[in-house]
């Protein structure tokens, strides 16, 4: 164009206008709207408008460069110093006064300028188009003139105004109806003072309306409507005259467009006017944001898939392309559905457009999503947009209110993972799921090799009489809870078990906490977990022994616990079968009934530990875990299930030895001991079906190793593994002892069957 | 260009008879006497094809930029397409998109 030259004041001047028609930093393009907005606030006639964009260019490149800002300015200082415009007079006026840009808006306006002009920046010619979009209609012209309060960093206010004013026409259906709910100045927009320029604007209004109806771009009018005063940009604060004046204008001309527009849902968005933050939404805003989006998905967590939101955006009557713009910019996930926060945000910008804003080329950070991956990043659409926003110049702080409820939402899923983590730590909560664990254990044992445990257990418990029982069902509850959790531990420790003997009192110790952190893993496999321990049971409990010498001390009170709650299922289950074994296996309780009471003693347990030598050195079968258990396991779970006297006998033996070893250390355990007993119990069991006298010895000195493992847990880690491996030398030992039992039963039974054969092939010689 | 890229098509059917799945394609070679660029194919899982044409006048590009850039576009894409009011067959509007193609622009150019 023609040369320009400036002056340092005007070139400075020139330059923070350009800024503030700069919305989106592009250091190259002022926006339309808002320097159609500048021109406003010029107090310029439309028509000199008009033909100041001609000149300068604007309108043959379809956009205001810098220097057709320039020189736009200049020929608006030129303008109203009332010097005829002409191309020449860019520079052959001298002295002439920079051009004077009233901002229209009453004393909040004067405010937002003063905090606009605080910050001078580009955002604040953003914060100053953006605000009426909240308010869409009426929002956006008061804001406008609020904005365009300061000069220099009015940018921000000014442009709203002119944004507005273009926006305003273009939609001419949608605005109307928006600029009516703007009114109400939810963001503490200045439109109050509306009513006195009101009479003003509305021939304004509808002068622009008139001659932008037909145009459908929204800021990039190249001839800026005549919104005369609508935006003033002034040195110096607004004269509260004009701010009024604006105010009213804009809600004239918002009027004016919610007459035309048919859009209800715009006018209630245009409630909102935030000046601060051009994106910003406000509270009004947001929360008619909010029941629309109740209207499509109730579920405020929810998401409304894209069909809802399209046809939803549709309703606005903007153009698909818009909407599709306005889509990829609120869906922050890319993942074709809306969750509230971008639901807003696309509702926030859908309302913008609609007054005549922009639409930007990425999403303002105040419509952004906040939350992050705390769970979708759904919630994290809207909030951020809302709250990011006041990254424009003005007001963060209150933009964050509107973010504040969808950050609320991400929080119950920060609950929601703390709550994860939480129940990872605590080991009661296993509680539960360990007891059905125990029972089922229980059960299979009875069924199963793991009977063995039980078996012994409910010997215990019977012979210990109601006080076991007591105990035992005392402990039961407890070892339940600590089954599980001794499950757990047991069950971690049996992999371990296998893997290794000599870790595994280490791997039964660490992983019993661990088994309580992470819940699912451990209860499972206890199952296996006796029969798996009990084969390295025994070559671990002949490795312990020695160890439990050590820990045996320990052990005897933290041991009874757990069998009794095993006992406690055990008798349960083979009292009745017990019943009719009794009798062959009466020559074994004997022996262990004798034995049993060691259990409670601690010393017996450095017997136990030595009869465990001696058992070892004595039985094979203990030293070679995984057959005997395997055998006895298997043998005491059918001898169980068969109910025969033996192993019952033994059981009850077996089970009153750890009974009462559990019933001395019940007391000294905590529940989640109890569990560790239980498991120890078990594997008391287990040993115990090899041998009677071996296993009750071994119950006892598990048992008694059992009490010092809750112990250990808390104290000591490697105490807690040496507890674990002692625990797996009993449940071998015990195991044994339960197939043992179970074989004996067998033979009994198989005794019984055939005695009965010859009573009945007797019987008919009897008859005769 | 037309007739090529509807070459490059044809040789894309072929390709996919025999692997359904194949994200890289790149077919060099085809070159004019006058016009020496190069096409690239690139087939989504979606049976959607982009086709590439790349002058030869700069040093021919690697493999993996080639193949980096029709990720992007990939992306790019399956992001257009996630917008509801994206009607497929229409050609795409989205500012995001081409502004990520044109940042892909330099690197062939």
């Amino acid at each position: 164009m023609e040369g320009l030259t400036l002056s340092d004041a005007e070139q400075k001047y020139y330059s923070d206008l350009f800024s503030y028609c700069d919305i989106e930093s592009t250091k190259k393009v002022a926006a339309n709207g808002r320097v159609l907005e500048l021109f406003r606030a010029a107090q310029l006639p439309n028509d000199v408008v008009l033909q100041i964009t001609e000149l300068c260019g604007a309108k043959r490149l379809g956009y205001f460069g810098r220097s057709q800002f320039y020189i736009a300015l200049k020929l608006v200082a030129v303008a109203q110093s009332g010097f005829p415009l002409r191309v020449e007079s860019i520079n052959t006026v001298k002295d002439l006064p920079l051009p004077r840009f009233v901002a229209s808006k009453n004393e909040q306006e004067s405010r937002h300028a003063a905090s606009y002009s605080s910050d001078s920046e580009n955002q604040g010619s953003y914060s100053g188009v953006i605000p009426p979009p909240p308010g869409r209609g009426q929002v956006k012209k008061g804001s406008v003139s609020h904005d365009t309060v300061q000069p220099r960093a009015a940018a921000d206010q000014q442009e709203p105004a002119s944004p507005v004013v273009s926006p305003q026409q273009s939609p001419p259906a949608s605005p109307h109806t928006w600029r009516k709910h703007t009114r109400h100045p939810s963001g503490g927009n200045s439109e109050r003072p509306l009513t006195g320029p009101g009479p003003f604007w509305s021939p304004f209004g509808e002068a622009q309306s008139g001659s932008s109806a037909g145009d459908a771009v929204w800021s990039g009018h190249s001839p800026p409507p005549p919104q005369e005063n609508w935006v003033s940009f002034a040195d110096t604060p607004p004269t509260s005259t004009l701010l009024t004046m604006h105010p009213a204008s804009v809600q004239d001309q918002t009027t004016v467009r919610t007459v035309a527009s048919a859009t209800t849902a715009n006018e209630i968005r245009r409630q909102s006017s935030s000046y601060d933050d051009p994106w910003k939404i406000t509270d009004e805003q947001r929360q008619y944001y909010v029941n629309q989006f109740k209207t499509i998905q109730p579920d405020l967590n929810g998401f409304i898939p894209g069909s809802a939101a399209k046809e939803f955006f549709t309703k606005s009557k903007l153009p698909i392309l818009e909407l599709s713009h306005i889509w990829e910019l609120s869906d922050f996930d890319k993942d074709g559905a809306l969750t509230l926060d971008e639901f807003c945000a696309a509702f926030h910008l859908v309302v913008a457009r609609k007054n005549g804003y922009d639409l930007p080329e990425k999403l303002p950070e105040s419509l952004m999503p906040k939350l992050i991956d705390l769970e979708d990043s759904a919630d994290v659409g809207d909030q951020p947009g809302e709250v990011g926003y006041s990254g424009s110049p003005a007001e963060a702080p209150p933009s964050k209110s509107p973010s504040m409820p969808s950050l609320n939402q991400t929080w119950p899923e920060l609950n929601q993972s703390s709550e994860d983590t939480a129940i990872v730590h605590p080991v009661p909560i296993r509680m539960t799921p360990s007891k059905i664990h125990m029972q089922e254990m229980e059960l299979k044992r009875t069924g199963s090799d793991h009977t063995n445990p039980t078996s012994p257990l409910l010997v215990k418990t019977s012979d210990l009489s109601e006080e076991n029982k007591i105990n035992s069902s005392v402990k039961f509850a407890s070892g339940n809870t600590v089954d599980g959790y001794s499950s757990s531990d047991s069950f971690t420790s049996d992999p371990e078990q296998i893997g290794n003997s000599v870790t595994h009192q280490r791997s039964h110790s660490g992983t019993s906490p661990d088994s309580a952190a992470p819940p699912p893993p451990p209860p499972r496999p206890q199952p296996s977990h006796s029969r798996s321990s009990s084969l390295d049971m025994n070559r671990t409990f002949a490795v312990t022994t020695g160890q439990q010498q050590v820990g045996v001390v320990a052990h005897p009170p933290a041991v009874p616990p757990r069998p009794q709650p095993a006992q406690a299922a055990g008798p349960v289950v083979h009292r009745p079968v017990d019943a009719d074994g009794l009798i062959t296996h009466t020559s074994t309780s004997p022996q262990q009934i004798p034995e049993q009471p060691n259990f409670a003693d601690f010393s017996q347990f450095e017997v136990f530990a030595a009869s465990n030598v001696n058992e070892e050195q004595d039985d094979e079968a203990e030293k070679h875990p995984e057959v005997l258990p395997v055998e006895k396991a298997s043998d005491p779970a059918n001898s169980l299930r068969v109910a025969k006297t033996d192993s019952k006998i033994e059981e009850k033996t077996a089970a009153s030895a750890p009974a009462n070893v559990s019933k001395g250390t019940t007391p000294l355990a905590p529940p989640p001991k109890p569990v560790r007993r239980r498991l120890k119990s078990e594997d008391e069991l287990r040993p115990e079906v090899d041998e009677h006298t071996q296993k009750t010895g071994v119950l006892a000195a598990v048992l008694a190793s059992q009490p010092s493992i809750p112990r250990s847990v808390g104290k000591d880690k490697k105490a807690i593994q040496a507890s674990i491996r002692r625990n797996k030398e009993t449940n071998t030992v015990l195991a044994r002892l339960n197939s043992e039992l179970q074989q004996q039963l067998k033979d009994v039974l198989e005794e019984r069957i055939s005695l009965e054969v010859q009573l009945e092939q007797l019987r008919p010689f009897s008859h005769l | 260009m037309v007739h090529t890229s509807l070459d490059v098509v044809d040789e894309k059917i072929s390709a996919m008879g025999k692997a359904l799945v194949d994200q890289r394609e790149l077919y060099l070679g085809l070159l004019y006497p006058t016009e020496d660029y190069k096409v690239y194919g690139y087939v989504t899982n979606s049976k959607v094809k982009f086709v590439m044409v790349v002058d030869s006048s700069n040093t021919a590009l690697r493999d993996n930029e080639i193949r980096s850039m029709f990720r992007k576009l990939h992306s790019s894409y399956t992001d257009v397409m996630c917008n509801p009011f994206y009607n497929p067959g229409d050609r795409i509007q989205s500012r995001a998109f081409d502004s990520m193609v044109a940042s892909l622009m330099p690197q062939v150019c």
